[in-house]
C-alpha cells in the first residue's frame, strides 16, 4: 500500500511535474555502466575495422577520401564569397547575419531498448557542456533534441518520437508547418496545413527556427505523400526523415551562435 | 558464514546486472519488439528461490534503475517490478513444485503483467504502443524461462547463496 503511494508519487512527479530532472542525472551516473557493458560488442567491431585492415584496403580508403576531401575543397571554395554576399544581401534586408554554428562531434553508446520511445544515449554530458533542449544533426539533417544530460552521458530525444514534434517550414517557398513524430523511425506527420497550401511531394523540410529551439535551416524531411480529402479541412501529410536515425553512429551536437528565430 | 552471506549478496546484484545490460543492448529493429524482459525473468528466480531476501523492495530499486537506464517515466519499471514481485511472493510456493513448462506458463502471465503495466504508464504520457505487439516479449520470456532458470540456479547452487 505505502509502495503503491511511493510509486504515484513517483510517476506524478516526474510526469506532470518535471520535478525528479536532478534525481535523473544522478541515477544516470549509475546506469552508465550498463551503457559501458552493453556497447562493449560494437567498441569490439569498430577496433577490429580499424586494427585488422589489409594494408591495400587502407591505401584504397585513403586514395578514396583524398578525392571526396578535393571535391570538398572545390565545392567550398565558393562558400567564403557566396556567404560575404549573403551577408551583404541580409544586410541590405535589414536582418541580421547568420552566424556559423559550432558543432561537437559525440559517439552513440545505446539507444532506447523500448520499441516505443525513440532516445539515444549519448557519451558526452555536462562536462562537456552539453545542455537540455540541445539541437543534434547528423552528416544528412536533424536528428532531434537533448532531453536529459548526466556529467558524462546525454539522452536525446529522436524527432521521430510520437511525443516530439519540431516546427519546419517547405524550402521551395517558406510555407510553415509543424511535423510531428508518430513512433515509426521512417515517418513523420505534418498537421493542420489546409488543403489549399502549396507543398508538394518530394518538398524538402527544414527547420523554421521558430519557437526558438531549433536553429533554422537544417534538412529534417522529404514530403512524402500528401492526401487531399475534400471532406476535411486539413490535407494529410506525410514525410520521411532525412538524418539516418537508426544508422548513425557518430552524431553532432549543435551549438547555436544565439537564440536561434532571432533574426 | 558471514564471508558466504558477503558472497551471495555479490552473486545476486552481478546476475541484476547482468540483466540490466541484456535489456538496454542494442538489438536489431525486427527482434525489438520480442526483447525478452531479463529484469523481470532474474527477479521472479530470486523471489521463488529466496523469498526472504529479494521482494517488494529490490523490485522498487531495480524498477527505478530501469526506468533511469531506459528512459522512462520514473516509477514505470518499479510499478510493473513490484506487481510481478508481489505476485511472485504470494506463488512462491506453489510455483516451486510446478514442472517446468507449468512454470512457463505462470512466467508468461507475469511478464504479461508486467507489459500490460508499463503501457498503461507509457499511455499516460501519451506514447503507448498502437498494436498487441507490446506482450510479444511475455512469449519470449516464457520460451527463455527453463534456460534462466537452469542457469540461475546453477550459479546460487555453485555459490551456495543462500
Amino acid at each position: 500500500m505505502l509502495v503503491t503511494l511511493l510509486l504515484v508519487g513517483l510517476l506524478a512527479a516526474d510526469l506532470r511535474f518535471n520535478a525528479l530532472q536532478t534525481t535523473r542525472s544522478a541515477l544516470e551516473v549509475v546506469a552508465a555502466p550498463v551503457y559501458w557493458v552493453s556497447d562493449i560488442p560494437s567498441r569490439v567491431s569498430d577496433w577490429n575495422q580499424e586494427h585488422l585492415v589489409l594494408r591495400d584496403e587502407l591505401l584504397e580508403q585513403n586514395e578514396q577520401l583524398r578525392q571526396e576531401n578535393l571535391v570538398l575543397q572545390g565545392r567550398s571554395l565558393q562558400m567564403s564569397s557566396l556567404q560575404a554576399e549573403n551577408v551583404r544581401l541580409r544586410a541590405l534586408l535589414n536582418s541580421s547575419a547568420l552566424l556559423r554554428d559550432d558543432v561537437l562531434v559525440a559517439e552513440l553508446i545505446g539507444v532506447s531498448p523500448d520499441p516505443v520511445r525513440h532516445q539515444l544515449v549519448l557519451n558526452k554530458g555536462s562536462n562537456d557542456g552539453v545542455f537540455v533542449g540541445q539541437p543534434l544533426i547528423d552528416a544528412d539533417g536533424l536528428l532531434g533534441q537533448i532531453v536529459e544530460v548526466s556529467p558524462i552521458n546525454a539522452r536525446a530525444l529522436l524527432i521521430t518520437d510520437a511525443t516530439h514534434s519540431i516546427p519546419v517550414q517547405v524550402n521551395r517557398n517558406g510555407v510553415r508547418a509543424i511535423a510531428e513524430g508518430t513512433g515509426s523511425l521512417t515517418l513523420l506527420e505534418v498537421h493542420h496545413v489546409s488543403a489549399t497550401t502549396d507543398i508538394r511531394e518530394g518538398d524538402l523540410l527544414v527547420s523554421s527556427g521558430l519557437g526558438g529551439r531549433f536553429p533554422v535551416g537544417y534538412p529534417v524531411a522529404v514530403v512524402n505523400e500528401i492526401e487531399r480529402d475534400p471532406g476535411e479541412a486539413f490535407a494529410r501529410i506525410t514525410a520521411t526523415p532525412s538524418a539516418a536515425l537508426e544508422r548513425s553512429r557518430h552524431v553532432l551536437l549543435v551549438f547555436t551562435s544565439k537564440p536561434a528565430g532571432e533574426n | 558464514m558471514d564471508g558466504q552471506g558477503a558472497h551471495a549478496y555479490w552473486v545476486i546484484v552481478f546476475t541484476f546486472f547482468t540483466a540490466m545490460v541484456l535489456a538496454v543492448l542494442p538489438l536489431p529493429a525486427w527482434l525489438a519488439w520480442g526483447r525478452p524482459e531479463w529484469v523481470a525473468l532474474t527477479l521472479i528466480y530470486w523471489v521463488i528461490a529466496l523469498p526472504h531476501r529479494v521482494g517488494i523492495t529490490t523490485a522498487v530499486l531495480l524498477g527505478i534503475l530501469l526506468d533511469v537506464s531506459e528512459g522512462a517515466v520514473i516509477g514505470q519499471n518499479a510499478f510493473a517490478l513490484v506487481s510481478v514481485a508481489l505476485l511472485a511472493l504470494l506463488l512462491y510456493q506453489r510455483l516451486r513444485v510446478f514442472s517446468l513448462w507449468q512454470q512457463s506458463a505462470v512466467v508468461f502471465v507475469l511478464v504479461g503483467i508486467n507489459q500490460m503495466v508499463c503501457q498503461w504508464v507509457q499511455s499516460l504520457e501519451g506514447a503507448g504502443a498502437q498494436t498487441m505487439l507490446f506482450l510479444l516479449p511475455a512469449v519470449s520470456s516464457a520460451l527463455l524461462w527453463p534456460f534462466v532458470l537452469h542457469s540461475l540456479r546453477g550459479l546460487r547452487r555453485y555459490y551456495q547463496v543462500s
